[in-house]
């Protein structure tokens, strides 16, 4: 066995440094203090009041109704390009141009989407949130089934042919099953990154329809409520539920 | 095409391939087409166009945005930037690299649990993770108390609201980013290449500096664009954590295109920092490029 030695400092900096701020936020959404610093002993209000901000739950209905959109679409559109590029196109660079979203700066694809849909004379909303996150969306769902088509042999499909199965049969029996935990794995990635996408969200959305983070941004701005303590703990608990499952029905290493 | 090539095996081969092409990777590639390049040409478009008087803009021709660009105050603006993402970006390979080094160091089954730890906090709400770093550094935040109630210092320290902060900020945000490619490249240095450097004599830290350093260069490079880049275009940190005194890039393109409406002037300063990515990949492949056609220094 390899062995660990002074490595284990920064290992345990680098965990500190990331978890330390999370597990601050999430004791402090149990503080009965008004004041979101110091601890005056453990309450569950600031979650009743969160329940009961109406501004806060038509911010959340708008991002579910965007993420789950967004998911679907993304979802389809993905998995297809994915199998296209592995079966008929083989081309790198083709590989490259559909990827080519998840690493662009946000900030310069919500401006270019804001001054499209201004000059085809869209009204921005909820409907031009949801085209926006497909995009990249799309490269993820994209990038997480092309990993899976790299380790699949492609023999079962063969033999379906030979057998007489006509090639939708074959898609629908054979291609998409083999698929599925790829298919899923990045369906729960695009449906977190689109519940919590802020930048491209701020640009593209209508002023009746903020979404949650939209919300969140504004409330973040005007100083610090403890009820945004406790909305961060159950938003970390809902995104660090569906990436956990995610990578346990695939390995989401072998994507990145 | 005639009738008769549907028998023949070659062309209905190629006309199903043709019909793949075309139904599966087809609507994506419009789409991507339609809701990327089409958008980021019209940006660049934009840059050499006059602005309008409420937003948008009026098809003048002018090269006047990029002069615009060069005024010192925007100048300093972009120096601020550069100087605030290479710092995040200096300290991310820091701690990053030592970090994916250790990481690929730990037994097989827990380099996975300890990859998937690294992920997990990049998953979660950008704003939220920002908005932590408010709650901790405030004066009346965990950090001050613990070092008040200690008796490390007599008042509470200005953490917040400063450089500093927003420093930190960005490398809380892409830290994830510089480890995992740092740590893919790791893993796939042929570990006989260190083991010859070791039967060859070479001490433990010039069989790292001559054999594993190199050959892991091209991933680091990688992950130090995946911080800088979107480090420069960063709005939220600067000011939720800067408290509006450290102004980037970012915020400058934000305000042309929802305050001061000036959009062709935003969509130069946006093409720049989108030019810096593209400027540094190329960088990065030629590096790699060469590292994988010299193989490894003896």
């Amino acid at each position: 066995m390899r062995r660990v030695g002074w490595l284990a400092l920064p290992l345990w900096l680098t965990y500190a440094f990331l978890y330390l701020p999370i597990v601050v936020l999430v004791v402090m959404s149990f503080n009965a203090s008004k004041t979101p610093y110091a601890w005056k002993g453990f309450s569950l209000q600031w979650y009743r009041e969160l329940m009961s901000d109406d501004l806060i739950r038509q911010g959340f209905i708008n991002t579910l109704i965007v993420a789950v959109g967004a998911t679907v679409l993304a979802t389809a559109l993905g998995t297809l390009l994915a199998i296209g590029i592995n079966r008929y196109v083989h081309s790198a660079l083709v590989e490259a141009y559909s990827l080519a979203p998840a690493i662009i700066p946000d900030l310069a694809l919500a401006i270019g989407l804001l001054a499209t849909f201004a000059l085809v004379g869209v009204t921005l909303g909820l409907h031009t949130v949801l085209l926006a996150h497909v995009v990249f969306g799309m490269a993820f769902v994209a990038a997480v089934v092309l990993a899976r088509l790299g380790h699949q042999d492609q023999s079962l499909e063969e033999a379906s042919r030979d057998l007489g199965a006509g090639p939708i049969s074959t898609f629908w029996r054979i291609t998409v099953p083999g698929l599925m935990p790829a298919i899923v794995a990045g369906a729960l990635l695009v449906f977190t990154l689109s519940l919590d996408e802020f930048v491209i969200a701020y640009f593209t959305d209508g002023p009746s329809t903020p979404t949650l983070p939209i919300v969140i941004y504004s409330m973040v701005r005007f100083g610090v409520t403890p009820e945004i303590n406790a909305l961060a703990a159950l938003l970390l608990l809902v995104s660090f539920t569906v990436v956990i499952s995610a990578q346990r029905i695939t390995k989401l290493t072998d994507a990145l | 095409m005639t009738t008769t090539s549907i028998g023949s095996g070659r062309g209905a081969a190629r006309r199903r391939a043709l019909i793949g092409r075309a139904a599966f990777a087809g609507p994506g590639l419009v789409y991507v087409t339609a809701f990327m390049t089409v958008p980021l040409l019209l940006i660049a478009t934009y840059t050499v166009l006059t602005r309008g008087r409420f937003g948008g803009v009026k098809w003048e021709f002018t090269l006047g945005n990029f002069a615009k660009a060069l005024d010192p105050t925007y100048l300093s603006i972009l120096g601020n930037s550069l100087l605030i993402a290479g710092i995040t970006t200096v300290l991310a390979l820091l701690l990053g690299y030592p970090t994916a080094y250790g990481i690929s160091r730990l037994p097989r089954q827990w380099q996975a649990v300890a990859i998937v730890m690294v992920v997990l906090p990049f998953w979660s709400n950008f704003l939220i993770r920002t908005y932590a770093w408010i709650v901790l550094l405030n004066s009346e935040g965990p950090i001050n108390s613990a070092l008040v109630s200690l008796g490390v210092i007599g008042a509470p320290l200005d953490l917040l609201y400063n450089r500093g902060a927003v420093i930190a900020g960005l490398l809380y945000a892409y830290l994830p980013l510089v480890i995992l490619p740092v740590y893919a490249a790791i893993e796939r240095v042929d570990p006989q290449l260190q083991e010859a450097a070791r039967n060859l004599g070479a001490s433990k830290a010039r069989t790292f500096w001559d054999v594993t350093l190199p050959l892991t260069l091209p991933g680091t490079m990688i992950g130090a664009i995946f911080v800088f880049v979107p480090s420069m275009g960063n709005f939220v940190v600067p000011e939720l954590l800067g408290g509006g005194k450290t102004v980037m890039v970012g915020n400058l393109i934000r305000d042309q295109f929802l305050e001061a409406r000036n959009w062709p002037f935003g969509a130069v300063l946006a093409l720049s920092v989108v030019a810096f990515l593209v400027l540094l990949f190329a960088l990065q492949a030629m590096v790699a490029r060469r590292i994988n056609s010299a193989g490894p220094r003896a």
